[in-house]
């Protein structure tokens, strides 16, 4: 705890309030600029499906109504089926990584098999090389060499073991004592049975930083499923709002429902499970 | 004598494939595949298409032309430019708007440093389209827009946000500045609460004040952060596309075309693959510089 850094005023309670109300109005005032957008974005959703030119628009809608959404979601007769997709991905990634990952993440940690060196430094080599660079290969790869366009393969398969997440695995595993899988070893687990029995129960938090960072990622990914997907059936969420964005660019309240539909699950995933959240930022970023 | 047995066993080791390297090789199988295919396969043919002419059956090579096109174009440089500016306003002021939030969260219990912390987490979990749609309309250019509202309010005529040449940019930044601070503050928080408490205590009896502790204390115990910060975001702020791709489209006149949508336009517009390819891994290896100064800036201060 570095609260230290404070002085205590212990002889003068009124000081210290005084100090920590005034910190507490310049935060709320931060909190409250940078939140701005979301409650706009919330509020506004709820306006009246109308040309926003044609009233002049208060900070908050006057009239509040559910027309919005209905708009949005009548704008293409697969919208439901956008989140749907949205979610078979994210639900698929997640589990590819958990497993093949964790699994990959293992066998570098704690397995002594050749080439594991040499593997290992290709994974965090590709790390640092930029999306940019594998776009156009893995573009003509899936669509024009694999035909996927427009298939569930194509979306969730390129992302499905990630090296961030073999690397976060590895990171992880390698701080569980060898000891312990040796004496699992001497009584009879097998590397599979040590791997299931034994190291993934003790790495309930770090698999539920994963999962979650895995599946935010997968939920707002843009750029991918722009690229393999041209029926609207196929869709992610994300990809619909843009489209919906470009057809109906003067529609307020409808992308501000549009908005909401394609954020407001990942809020109540983050309202649920925020301390995996929190955690998992500072997971691979510094060691406290 | 161990030395000796131990040369013997390496050599064992080395001629006989044994059980661990199979249960290894189970165990790293999927992810291989999928890394080899999806990861290594396309890096090898961005390299070799930075030297083609592209074409769907059977590209011709055309040797550095590419990478001169490039380097040729004025449009190459002006992105630079560009990402250049985004980068260097962006990047440093959200990291001290981040770390003066932390710090002003420190002396807080932990039930409301969580709240904080989790509000300003928030605006970064909505998607980059669905913060682009919203943005989008706060800069609206009618005196109804959010930012002209406010605007008004200090008796300032509205302004074209996002189609006039000179706060085109600025919108951009802006926006970055305001929309994605929360892991950045989180991040220097677990930086300052890994600062032991003797240090302060030691600071105090000599009578330093609260800005001498922040100068002699804070700031060096938390510069692995900083540069750890300093150069994610960096190489965040390069590749940076939603943005410009869902605000502005580069616009107006290219003044707010980065080099990620540059790249995606040669690519995706203009099916130019060979000429996105060499800027892309130009890309890559500024990228890649950048990281290896980081790792040898801090050497062992920061753990993986």
């Amino acid at each position: 705890m570095a609260s230290g850094l404070y002085s205590q005023h212990l002889n003068n309670k009124k000081i210290r309030y005084m100090r920590n109300s005034a910190l507490v109005v310049v935060l709320v005032i931060f909190a409250l600029v940078s939140l701005f957008p979301i409650a706009y974005m919330l509020a506004w959703s709820f306006g009246p499906a109308i040309e926003a030119a044609s009233t002049s628009y208060s900070i908050f809608p006057q009239v509040w109504t559910l027309d919005s959404y209905k708009k949005f979601l009548n704008y293409s007769p697969y919208s439901l089926r956008w989140l749907f997709n949205s979610l078979v991905v994210a639900v698929c990634t997640v589990l590819g990584n958990i497993l093949f990952a964790s699994m990959a993440g293992y066998a570098f940690a704690k397995i002594r098999f050749k080439g594991r060196k040499t593997l290992f430094f290709l994974v965090l080599m590709a790390m640092m090389i930029p999306y940019q660079v594998t776009q156009v290969p893995l573009y003509i790869l899936v669509v024009r060499q694999f035909q996927l366009t427009n298939s569930y393969f194509s979306l969730i398969l390129p992302g499905i073991a990630t090296s961030y997440n073999i690397f976060l695995a590895k990171q992880f595993f390698s701080g569980i004592p060898t000891a312990l899988l040796e004496s699992a070893k001497i009584e009879g687990c097998g590397q599979l049975k040590t791997y299931w029995l034994i190291v993934l129960p003790l790495s309930k938090t770090i698999l539920a930083v994963m999962a979650i960072n895995t599946f935010l990622g997968s939920w707002n990914n843009f750029f991918w499923p722009f690229l393999v997907t041209s029926k609207e059936a196929m869709y992610t969420i994300q990809v619909g709002l843009k489209q919906f964005k470009f057809a109906n660019g003067t529609l307020l309240s409808p992308m501000m429902a549009g908005a909401c539909i394609s954020a407001v699950p990942m809020f109540i995933l983050f309202f649920a499970l925020q301390k995996y959240f929190l955690e998992g930022v500072t997971v691979g970023a510094v060691k406290g | 004598m161990k030395k000796r047995s131990d040369r013997a066993a390496k050599a064992y080791k080395k001629k006989r494939i044994n059980h661990e390297d199979f249960s290894g090789w189970g165990f790293i199988f999927a992810a291989m595949a999928v890394f080899l295919i999806f990861t290594l396969y396309p890096v090898i043919s961005a390299v070799i298409t930075s030297f083609q002419n592209y074409k769907p059956f059977g590209s011709e090579w055309v040797g550095a032309q590419n990478y001169v096109d490039a380097l040729n174009a004025p449009l190459f440089w002006k992105s630079i430019k560009n990402t250049l500016v985004y980068t260097v306003a962006v990047v440093p002021l959200s990291l001290v708007l981040a770390f003066s939030i932390a710090i002003m969260i420190l002396p807080f219990g932990k039930k409301l440093q969580s709240v904080f912390k989790a509000l300003y987490y928030l605006p970064g979990i909505a998607s980059g389209v669905a913060t682009a749609v919203v943005w989008l309309w706060l800069y609206n250019s009618s005196p109804s827009g959010i930012f002209n509202q406010l605007l008004g309010v200090f008796g300032i005529s509205s302004v074209n946000w996002l189609s006039s040449s000179k706060t085109a940019m600025l919108s951009l930044i802006l926006m970055a500045l305001l929309s994605s601070h929360g892991s950045n503050v989180i991040i220097y928080m677990a930086a300052l609460h890994g600062i032991d408490n003797t240090y302060f205590e030691a600071a105090e009896i000599d009578g330093a004040s609260f800005m001498q502790k922040i100068r002699y204390i804070v700031f060096p115990m938390c510069k692995p952060t900083t540069l750890f910060l300093l150069v994610t975001g960096v190489i965040g702020s390069f590749q940076v596309f939603m943005n410009a791709y869902m605000m502005t489209g580069g616009g107006p006149d290219n003044n707010t075309t980065m080099i990620g949508l540059l790249i995606f336009n040669n690519a995706f517009t203009y099916g130019k693959y060979g000429l996105a390819c060499a800027q892309a891994i130009m890309l890559a290896i500024v990228i890649a510089a950048l990281t290896m100064l980081q790792f040898k800036v801090m050497g062992d201060d920061v753990e993986y």
